[in-house]
């Protein structure tokens, strides 16, 4: 089912872990979703020093989040912001297309930590950009409504606080 | 490396006496039911006996057995064809909330033409409660199916009570015994029930082939129409590899039936024991005793099964989950939720359904080998021993 490169970050997954004294932290996810990434990055001079992940999820979720990790460390945040779904995808040689939200969850992640950094920069509070119901979509098919996807990734309550 | 095979619900492996009496009607049997010459006879021969054996495994006589391609088609015909033949006296069945798909499809089809259905809950251990079954039969119920066990969790239902209760309000009632036919021992007679489906997979019979039984004087309208085959229950050309090869596998499980079980439950309750024992935070799921005797199911909080599986599978050990991850519809399983499981604590479902050839050995190795692959997962985890102080979003 899995590419080499996958089963490879899955089995030795990069850089696992937390940052304690991290200058960015941002987590996407839900497990009724069964996909938790939390990413942590260190930044120097404009620069991903270091990024770790702790992940819960699939084998795919695990070695995405090893690959965005390995992607992103040593890039500026600029270029840290080009990663997407897609590129992830190429690097991990192609992923099942059931699986192809795990890709998307881990460059948000990343993303995530990095608006994290830059809110911390500018002296505000770090925000949750997306408050709200808290929908499971998938981005292949972009269908949120679990009824309506029976083979799409969306399985979680529209619930919140959770 | 040594193959631990836990994951019978998937595909047993057939019996070699079973081979055996499927290999004639690969070459020099390769006759048609249907033709009036002697090798179609040999063939009918053949069928028939078959179909003795499979009532023989359920106390049915012969006549009650409908052959079909498994256990999705003898479901799907119990209920739409008893819906088509009931449209005159009413329009409601009833269900449980943790079918199989093929019940669970097939009931939200017929809803969308109009049928009323009511999904009875189950308890926190899988289990339907048969007064909810008494209280919601109507007088326009034309049908009542409960399985009889879920392989998912294991449990198994009260099914002679629900037909004692289905029998005094005259209404039919269907139980999906996929699980069970071939694996405990199941009597139409003393369970009450008018239709009954089987599969020859779980007990070590060919793939694809399957049987409905038809209580004598239930009426049904066919769901495969075509040729007269199966007096008329069923259209198309038997299967009669399939069918030789299931009604071998009957015969043989209605001898070793107990001798099966024996040998499965000391191998459950060990996991079921065992793995909570060795790893901290995990609950067996289903119900304790009234259970599938090879079915082991259990949550392992923290992780996701997908995750678990892959590496279990790298040391040889071959097992399900019900996670999200690992469903081709990526939903978690419906079993679970109507359970009231949480559907986060339900992504870290593991399931063990041992067969004949599983051994204490292979207990002693799951043992060793799944909590250290548990604890590189959790150490892995956000949501083990969390610190973060950032909530998952989105």
């Amino acid at each position: 089912m899995y590419s080499d490169v996958v089963m490879d970050h899955f089995k030795n997954p990069r850089n696992v872990g937390e940052i304690p004294d991290a200058d960015g932290v941002g987590e996407v996810g839900n497990p009724a979703c069964g996909d938790i990434m939390a990413f942590y990055i260190k930044v120097n001079n404009n620069v991903l020093e270091d990024v770790k992940f702790k992940t819960f999820g699939c084998g795919a979720a695990i070695a995405v989040s090893s690959m965005v990790s390995e992607m992103a460390i040593g890039k500026t945040l600029d270029e840290a912001m080009q990663i997407t779904n897609k590129s992830v995808i190429d690097a991990l040689d192609g992923l099942p297309k059931k699986k192809h939200h795990c890709s998307n969850l881990g460059a948000d992640a990343l993303h995530r930590a990095i608006e994290d950094y830059k809110s911390k920069q500018q002296g505000k509070i770090a925000e949750r950009p997306f408050d709200g119901p808290e929908v499971c979509s998938c981005p292949v098919c972009d269908v949120n409504d679990p009824e309506e996807a029976p083979y799409c990734s969306s399985v979680c309550e529209r619930t919140t606080g959770k | 490396m040594k193959t631990i095979n836990m994951d019978h619900v998937a595909a047993g492996s057939l019996l070699p006496e079973v081979v055996e009496a499927m290999m004639p009607f690969l070459s020099e049997k390769m006759g048609n039911p249907s033709s009036m010459h002697s090798l179609g006879e040999e063939v009918t021969e053949a069928l028939e006996e078959a179909r003795g054996q499979v009532a023989g495994l359920i106390n049915a006589s012969d006549q009650e057995i409908v052959f079909t391609s498994g256990g999705t088609e003898s479901n799907n015909w119990a209920l739409k064809g008893m819906v088509l033949a009931g449209r005159s006296r009413g329009n409601h069945i009833i269900t449980s909330s943790i079918e199989h798909f093929s019940i669970m499809h097939a009931i939200k089809a017929l809803e969308k033409q109009g049928v009323e259905v009511t999904r009875l809950p189950v308890d926190k251990y899988g289990i339907v409660d048969p007064d909810d079954v008494r209280k919601a039969i109507t007088q326009r119920t034309i049908l009542i199916s409960v399985m009889h066990a879920n392989n998912e969790v294991g449990s198994i239902q009260p099914i002679a009570e629900i037909g004692k209760i289905a029998r005094e309000h005259g209404v039919p009632f269907h139980t999906d015994a996929v699980a069970t036919v071939g694996v405990i021992p199941v009597d139409v007679q003393a369970l009450n029930v008018d239709l009954l489906s089987l599969a020859a997979n779980p007990f070590y019979g060919p793939l694809g082939t399957g049987a409905l039984y038809v209580r004598r004087g239930v009426r049904i309208e066919p769901l495969i129409d075509g040729g007269i085959q199966e007096r008329g229950f069923r259209a198309g050309t038997e299967n009669v590899l399939g069918i030789v090869g299931m009604g071998k596998a009957a015969e043989i499980a209605a001898g070793e039936l107990e001798s099966r079980v024996a040998h499965l439950i000391p191998l459950r309750d060990r996991l079921i024991k065992e793995i909570p024992a060795s790893i901290e935070e995990v609950e067996p799921v289903g119900h304790r005793t009234q259970r599938l005797p090879g079915n082991a199911s259990v949550l392992v909080r923290y992780v996701e099964g997908e995750s678990m599986l892959l590496f279990l599978d790298m040391e040889g050990i071959k097992i399900a989950s019900g996670s999200a991850c690992i469903s081709r519809s990526l939903k978690v399983s419906h079993v679970m939720l109507a359970m009231g499981i949480d559907a986060g604590n339900a992504q870290g479902s593991l399931l063990f359904t041992l067969g004949k050839d599983n051994t204490n050995e292979d207990v002693d190795e799951v043992v060793r080998i799944l909590p250290p692959i548990v604890q590189k997962l959790r150490d892995m985890s956000p949501l083990y021993k969390r610190t973060s102080k950032f909530k998952a979003i989105g």
